[in-house]
């Protein structure tokens, strides 16, 4: 369908509707298609497209970041990691500072690139930061087995994988926002498959659509979301139909399984979650990097910046509303990680919108 | 505890940047200098001259499309062009690594003679020093100075640009930037991405010499498009507007860089110029551009327009909005 | 959270899990370990340097009807 056929197709259903709808895409990879695809100032006002937790930099701990850090500062380590975690500020700076002061921190693209360094530096310890939802959890799963399998000693990783249902449950149980729809991760549904939403339709009655990244795929996604509300109902539905199925990838399912199991770990700004970590099993545990480096103390540092990213990781505000967005808090001076992530959801306010919302 | 540092986002042009600048203006300031244009505009006892300085620190040295030297005369041809200003004599000035091979030295330097040669200037002077292995990134440094004499009437300046103007770019963006970024960082893509780096002056010196309609000049470079194009609008305190579908990217950039999570308005061009100019002269902008080997994929891709004085709007090909911000930091390839 | 691509394998390696990949003219090494019995030809989607999963015929059709409707309809 074309996209000014989609537009006004939403448009008069969102007539229809008759008032305000809520749609929260969670994946902070939509949040970003929606602002740069300019889709969003397409949408009728009474469409709001609100952007949830599936930012995994944004929803990662301060105490994870001084973690790393503190890995980072014995000699012998290199620190190997994705480039949207070089920025994000720990209680004592960021990794970025911790490069700039000496200490042997690598961007790289892919997971792959850790074990090789490891192969590459026998001497040195190699950790990959282990940070993304479904989608990533595989590879490094991968990167694991590979290494248990090749007998490469000096790699491990500190994982910090969560799950994104445990946290879509928790916002339909919270009061604080009416979610009125779901566009669900296109990417981690490739992995998980489209059953795992059900409980989301069959205990809290909220329609799903499995949304691809296209802005195409963005605007059908809504259009049947609102014929879900229109009419009542609540499924699962896959939009993305090209890359996701109702099973998934049993292959990087049954790799995840065998590496990692679930945990509780906090989410910033919503407590702790239950079952919605991952941390490795203990038949591998000489890659965990939290147990091969016991040295390291690191302890929660409650800092009081104001920020208040808790907030809009559930769409309790947007980012206009907080008091430190565009004056203290700047994409060059960032008071939280929903700004400086590459996906944060206030970096996306900022960077694509300001002068409209 | 922590004393404040340098680190990689002072590199990126931005207004980490800035700050550096800034202790320099407190130190330093003068007339000429807080101008703070790629080069500095200076009378001469009657004369208009441009004089300008840049480092090249890039690494590696050699890379597809050029190496460090062509880019030191390039880039530092193209800061005086972009000033309104033939470029004349330039300073080559090399920090060299002990262990740095002879046979590397050499072909760096035949390539700042083939790439001064092209240009037209002349390496007038030159200085050397040796650092210790570790020191000089790829195995050296390349430090430049050059003066022009300034086009008689001319104001390339990025302040000039007015509701009304409109907006040329003369060719394809992010060539440069995500070709360095691939060999530097290891990403291991194999394609035919190779760096734009070019200079621009003969280009620039047609279009100053036949067009009376030229606002404002500038190269693309550390923050590519999107910074140019932010400087401008927020120095001349008009609004850009432009068009996403204009924007002409090649296939291999796009596939980089969606690959990698790039947006290439955000990545450094070395052979591009921005091009503000009056409405009626845009044609002949054009077409002067497009007769030249480096402005062959010229094209219009917006206007200057009063609303939203200082912010740059770019229309999406999907018929919607967003802005064009000021691109911080180094560009990282993420996940996300 | 999940920038992923798709791009074709171009060749395959003996050890069954690697795989060059190509993308517009730009080619990369892959991991294909996650994937049942890819083939060269082959459309995959690529997340950091990993397939996450096969397209068919179809799926690559759908990807690039899409792709020239935006073409066609901003000329």
């Amino acid at each position: 369908m074309n996209v000014d056929k989609l537009i006004e197709s939403i448009s008069n259903k969102s007539d229809r509707i008759g008032r305000k709808v809520n749609l929260m895409e969670v994946c902070g990879t939509h949040t970003m298609a929606a602002f740069r695809s300019g889709i969003r100032t397409r949408l009728p006002q009474q469409v709001r497209l609100l952007s949830g937790p599936g930012c995994p930099v944004c929803v990662t701990s301060d105490r994870y970041i001084d973690h790393a850090i503190e890995l980072a500062m014995t000699e012998n380590r290199i620190i190997t990691t994705f480039g949207d975690m070089m920025r994000v500020p720990g209680s004592r700076g960021s990794l970025s500072l911790a490069k700039a002061r000496g200490k042997d921190i690598r961007v790289i693209y892919s997971p792959q690139q850790a074990l090789v360094a490891a192969r590459k530096n026998p001497g040195r310890e190699v950790v990959f930061l282990g940070v993304g939802f479904e989608t990533t959890t595989p590879l490094v799963a991968w990167t694991i087995q590979n290494a248990f399998s090749q007998k490469i000693p000096n790699y491990s990783v500190l994982c910090a994988h969560k799950t994104i249902m445990p946290a879509m449950r928790a916002l339909c149980d919270s009061d604080d926002v009416r979610v009125d729809g779901f566009l669900c991760p296109g990417h981690v549904s490739v992995i998980t498959g489209a059953e795992i939403y059900q409980p989301l339709c069959r205990e809290y009655h909220a329609p799903c659509v499995i949304a691809g990244f296209e802005p195409e795929d963005i605007l059908l996604s809504i259009d049947m979301l609102l014929n879900q509300i229109i009419s009542g109902e609540a499924s699962v539905e896959i939009q993305y139909t090209r890359s996701v199925t109702t099973e998934g990838n049993k292959l990087a399912q049954d790799c995840v399984n065998d590496v990692f199991e679930p945990c509780d770990v906090p989410w910033r700004g919503m407590g702790v979650i239950p079952s919605s970590g991952l941390s490795v099993r203990s038949s591998y545990k000489g890659y965990d990097a939290e147990l091969k480096f016991p040295d390291i103390r690191v302890n929660e540092v409650k800092r009081d910046t104001g920020c208040r990213c808790g907030d809009v990781l559930r769409a309790v505000i947007t980012p206009s509303e907080c008091g430190l967005f565009k004056k203290e808090c700047t994409p060059d001076n960032p008071i939280g990680p929903c700004m400086v992530s590459s996906e944060g959801t206030c970096a996306a306010y900022y960077r694509y919108s300001r002068i409209d919302e | 505890m922590n004393r404040k540092i340098i680190t990689s986002a002072h590199g990126g042009g931005g207004t980490a940047t800035k700050e550096i600048i800034d202790i320099a203006r407190e130190y330093l300031g003068n007339p000429a200098l807080d101008q703070l244009g790629d080069s500095a505009l200076l009378d001469l006892d009657g004369t208009g001259i441009a004089f300008t300085t840049d480092s090249y620190v890039i690494d590696p040295i050699f890379f597809p499309g050029g190496d460090i030297g062509k880019i030191a005369v390039c880039g530092t041809v193209n800061d005086i062009a972009m000033e309104g200003a033939k470029p004349l004599y330039m300073s080559l000035s090399l920090i060299l690594e002990e262990g740095l091979e002879f046979e590397l030295l050499e072909r760096v330097i035949a390539s700042v003679a083939s790439a001064a040669r092209e240009a037209g200037v002349l390496v007038v002077t030159g200085d050397t020093k040796v650092v210790e292995h570790g020191r000089a990134g790829g195995g050296l440094f390349i430090n430049t100075a050059a003066v022009g004499r300034r086009y008689e009437g001319c104001d390339t300046s990025v302040s000039n640009a007015a509701p009304g103007d409109l907006v040329v770019v003369t060719g394809t963006i992010g060539d440069h930037g995500v070709t360095i970024i691939n060999e530097r960082e290891e990403l291991e893509l194999e394609s035919g991405l190779k760096s734009d780096v070019a200079a621009l002056n003969t280009l620039v010196e047609e279009l100053l010499t036949s067009v009376p309609g030229i606002k404002s000049l500038r190269d693309p470079t550390r923050g590519g498009l999107a910074a140019a194009l932010c400087d401008i609008a927020g120095a001349s305190k008009a609004g850009i507007e432009i068009e996403e579908v204009k924007i002409k990217v090649k296939r291999e950039v796009k596939a980089a860089c969606d690959l990698l999570g790039f947006d290439p308005l955000n990545i450094a061009n070395e052979g591009k110029a921005v091009i503000v100019c009056s409405e009626d002269s845009a044609d002949e902008v054009l077409k002067i551009c497009r007769d030249n080997e480096f402005g062959r994929e010229s094209v219009l891709i917006g206007s200057v327009v009063s609303e939203h004085p200082e912010t740059v709007v770019l229309r999406t090909t999907m018929g919607g909005k967003r802005i064009v911000d000021m691109p911080r930091g180094e560009n990282l390839p993420r996940i996300c | 959270m999940c920038l992923a691509v798709p791009v074709k394998i171009v060749s395959l390696s003996k050890d069954r899990y690697t795989a060059v990949v190509d993308a517009g003219g730009v080619r990369r090494e892959a991991n294909v370990a996650m994937i049942e019995e890819p083939q060269v030809g082959d459309y995959i989607l690529l997340h950091a340097g990993f397939a996450i999963q096969k397209w068919s015929t179809d799926d690559v059709k759908e990807y690039n009807e899409i792709i020239q409707r935006r073409e066609n309809s901003s000329e």
